[in-house]
């Protein structure tokens, strides 16, 4: 048992990790395309921006898209709240609020990659600077989940900062496929065009499953495939089925620590059966990006009840 | 180092060998490499930045963390130096507690013409919602901090006692610890008064507090006005040292007659809250009523008997600056002792002849305002200038009642290390002390508090002071 704000808290601390760490590997995605094929980069920079919410925000502030300033926008913008340091601040703040549910190990895990970034984001990042510069985000947002990991308790407190961890990833994956979902589709050709070709490189860096792709697909790019590998691999850390997977287990241990079942507990089995009552050609019948938006409404339904059922907010 | 022979240094006394208390000290340090030690204060800053152990600055966007200076040299108190000055605590909490169950209920003091009943009648620290109110024990003041100078050898005098929530007493834990990590070697050649039972204490002598509604073991949370408050660090701190939870207003709310917080499980009752929030802004329904930070109804639940709040609310009224100066009579009215710690011979600006005396002597005193803290509001005489002085003046004309005048003291020192080596400057002390209806529990030593700029007298750190580990040393 713990303070309901405590709860909402951890659920938004790691919301907010997860979410910077993504955006840096969009960015990364997006920085691969302008180095390689530069004709095609300037829409690619247009999904991305519209996968993580922010395109209309920043067409009202820079207009079209461009390379260096949907970096810096994406990475440092201070009137950007969706920008990776805003992320990393928003995730400080509210582990300053729950800081005496957090380990020493994690709330210096995180403080310090708060400090770092800050330093370094102080500046616009040049090119030849960037790719480090995303290491250290991945680098420091590893740091905390290993100290989450290696030194907290497994209670109520660990079971909601893994729910906000996989809740944003899930919503992640979900808003990348369905910024794709129609160079997924079956009518596809299976050998794509170059653009095509393109776009499904993207969604692979953008979710940083390229090498595990290849790996368990023998090297073969199949639109099919990847759709499936990000829907329903449950090996795969980043698909729904695995995420949802992980919700719906840390939702049950805390059913089980505190006796008690939610509806937020039902919503999560009702989402989790999905995934394991379809397989990839039931889904592209019932239509690809009908499924994601589905998904997405569902989603939002479930945080919701979490935030009802754990008393976030009164 | 020859030590500045005007003020009394607690290294060197008025001369420039060590004195005994800082004999082993000495020796050590003699043998260290000044540049190593500079390296390690910057250490010790790197340490504090991680741990996050800093203060917030009201309106300035661009460095709302800041750290309090830390200065690696410790002082240094001989065990029989700190017995006399423990017991003088003592004795002037148990009289606060005395006079504050007084104070709201007969008023003998006052019958007795030993204190003016306008000193009560018309303070804004009395609180007519605490008239007849007896908390668990009787006890009102449970956390004081009671702030200290000393002048010489023998010679501690209080500054002022603070009896409403007083702060500082992450930074005496922080700063052992980062001196316990950063020379070990020191510790097992010195041995020194471990003070890192505190939280403990603390959290034993809040729960001996609970309310009569209390069953089982007492459910303790720390209320803080949030992260934005300059000593959320602290409150933060102290939670989770107790295991406690850290509540704010809107965590809070009465449940069939208790104040319960909501958790993922429901509303939960509490039984001791240790309040980092004051008396004004804790109930809107009772006091200030635009204030977020309280609990609607907290003071009726607290006169029924369904919560302990540590402090009491009300308790202003005994570390208000214009009784401090009856505080020797206050003490001997309860007690029927002598008070063993000195007062600060204190001018109350509200006497005509004290006000003459006062005006006539501006530049050699010290003003302070009769309800401000922090160091805001207050003339250093001797460090104003004529201007300065001619504006305070007239601040002082217009409403004397609002200030009391105290002679400077010639406030020790303890050495700073700076870039060229040891440098004297002034400091101060605020021991810590807890109050539970068995007993009262003193830690050893406390917050040694200095004024970095060489010759200031002022130690607040929001006004540029730091801090020092302080080491009572074992007999």
């Amino acid at each position: 048992m713990m303070l309901g704000k405590t709860a909402g808290g951890l659920f938004w601390m790691f919301r907010y990790l997860e979410r910077a760490e993504n955006t840096a590997r969009m960015i990364d995605a997006g920085l691969r395309i302008s180095l390689t094929r530069s004709s095609a980069a300037d829409s690619e920079w247009t999904s991305i921006l519209s996968s993580t919410g922010l395109a209309s925000a920043y067409e009202a502030a820079h207009g079209a898209p461009e390379g260096s300033k949907v970096i810096d926008f994406l990475l440092r913008d201070p009137n950007n709240p969706g920008s990776v340091m805003a992320g990393i601040e928003a995730a400080r703040m509210n582990a300053r609020v729950v800081r005496t549910a957090l380990t020493r190990e994690v709330w210096e895990a995180v403080n310090e990659c708060y400090m770092v970034l800050k330093r370094l984001l102080a500046r616009p990042i040049e090119d030849r600077d960037l790719p480090r510069v995303l290491q250290v985000i991945r680098q420091r947002s590893a740091f905390v989940r290993g100290a989450l990991h290696g030194t907290m308790v497994r209670n109520d407190i660990y079971n909601f900062a893994r729910i906000g961890t996989f809740y944003e990833r899930a919503d992640n994956t979900a808003r990348i496929i369905d910024q794709k979902y129609y160079i997924l589709l079956p009518s596809v050709r299976l050998v794509g065009s170059p653009s095509d070709n393109v776009q499904w490189d993207t969604i692979l860096r953008a979710t940083s499953t390229t090498r595990a792709y290849q790996t368990l697909h023998d090297g073969d790019v199949d639109p099919r495939a990847i759709a499936r590998f990000l829907i329903l691999d449950g090996r795969l850390p980043r698909s729904l089925a695995f995420c949802y997977g992980k919700i719906n287990d840390n939702l049950g241990y805390l059913e089980k620590e505190y006796g008690t079942r939610h509806t937020c507990q039902s919503l999560a089995d009702a989402l989790c059966s999905k995934f394991r009552s379809h397989d990839m050609n039931a889904i592209f019948d019932y239509g690809l990006h009908e499924f994601i938006s589905d998904f997405l409404r569902d989603s939002a339904t479930l945080g919701r009840q979490i935030e009802i059922d754990y008393r976030f907010i009164e | 180092m020859a030590s500045d022979q005007k003020y009394f240094d607690e290294m060197f006394g008025h001369g420039t060998d060590a004195r005994a208390p800082y004999a082993d000290y000495c020796n050590w340090f003699h043998h260290e490499d000044t540049a190593r030690l500079l390296a390690k204060s910057e250490e010790a800053e790197a340490l504090f930045r991680l741990i996050g152990v800093t203060f917030n600055v009201y309106g300035d966007p661009d460095a709302t963390e800041r750290l309090i200076p830390f200065d690696l040299v410790p002082r240094i108190i001989a065990a029989r130096e700190w017995a006399k000055v423990a017991k003088g605590i003592e004795q002037r909490v148990r009289a606060l507690n005395a006079f504050l169950h007084d104070i709201y209920h007969r008023q003998e003091i006052v019958r007795a013409g030993r204190l003016p009943a306008e000193m009560i009648a018309r303070n804004d620290a009395f609180l007519p919602e605490m008239i007849g109110v007896s908390p668990p024990g009787d006890i009102y003041t449970h956390i004081v901090g009671t702030d200290l100078v000393r002048t010489g050898d023998n010679e501690f005098f209080v500054l002022e006692d603070n009896a409403r929530t007083p702060s500082g007493v992450s930074y005496m834990l922080e700063n052992r610890e980062t001196m316990l990590h950063m020379f070990p070697e020191l510790f097992s050649k010195i041995k020194v008064q471990s003070v890192s039972q505190y939280p403990r204490s603390l959290r034993k002598s809040l729960g001996a507090c609970a309310p009569d509604a209390c069953s089982g073991r007492p459910t303790i949370a720390v209320l803080t006005p949030g992260i934005h408050n300059s000593a959320y660090y602290e409150h933060a701190f102290l939670a989770d040292q107790m295991s406690a939870e850290l509540v704010e207003g809107h965590d809070l709310r009465v449940v069939d007659g208790r104040v319960a917080m909501r958790t993922t499980k429901g509303y939960k009752p509490i039984d001791v809250l240790y309040r980092r929030v004051d008396d004004e802004y804790l109930d809107p329904l009772n006091f200030n009523p635009d204030s977020v930070l309280g609990v609607p109804g907290i003071m009726d639940v607290y006169r029924a008997g369904g919560i302990t709040i540590a402090n009491a609310p009300g308790t202003g009224i005994a570390d208000d600056k214009a009784i401090y100066s009856y505080m020797p009579d206050i003490v001997e009215f309860y007690t029927g002792e002598k008070a063993i710690l000195k007062n600060v011979p204190t001018h109350r600006c509200s006497e005509p002849e004290a006000l003459k005396y006062v005006l006539d002597n501006l530049a050699d005193l010290v003003v302070k305002e009769v309800h401000g803290s922090g160091g805001y509001g207050m003339l250093v005489g001797p460090a104003a200038s004529k201007k300065e002085i001619e504006k305070f003046r007239a601040k002082l004309e217009a409403s004397p009642g609002n200030y009391i005048a105290q002679p400077t003291l010639a406030l020790s020192t303890v050495p700073i290390l700076t870039d060229a080596g040891l440098a004297p400057r002034h400091v101060d002390l605020r021991p810590f002390v807890l109050v539970s209806p068995d007993r009262i529990d003193i830690t050893p030593g406390g917050l040694t508090r200095v004024a970095l700029t060489e010759g200031s007298l002022v130690v607040n750190s929001s006004q540029g002071g730091g801090t020092k580990d302080t080491w009572v040393l074992e007999e």
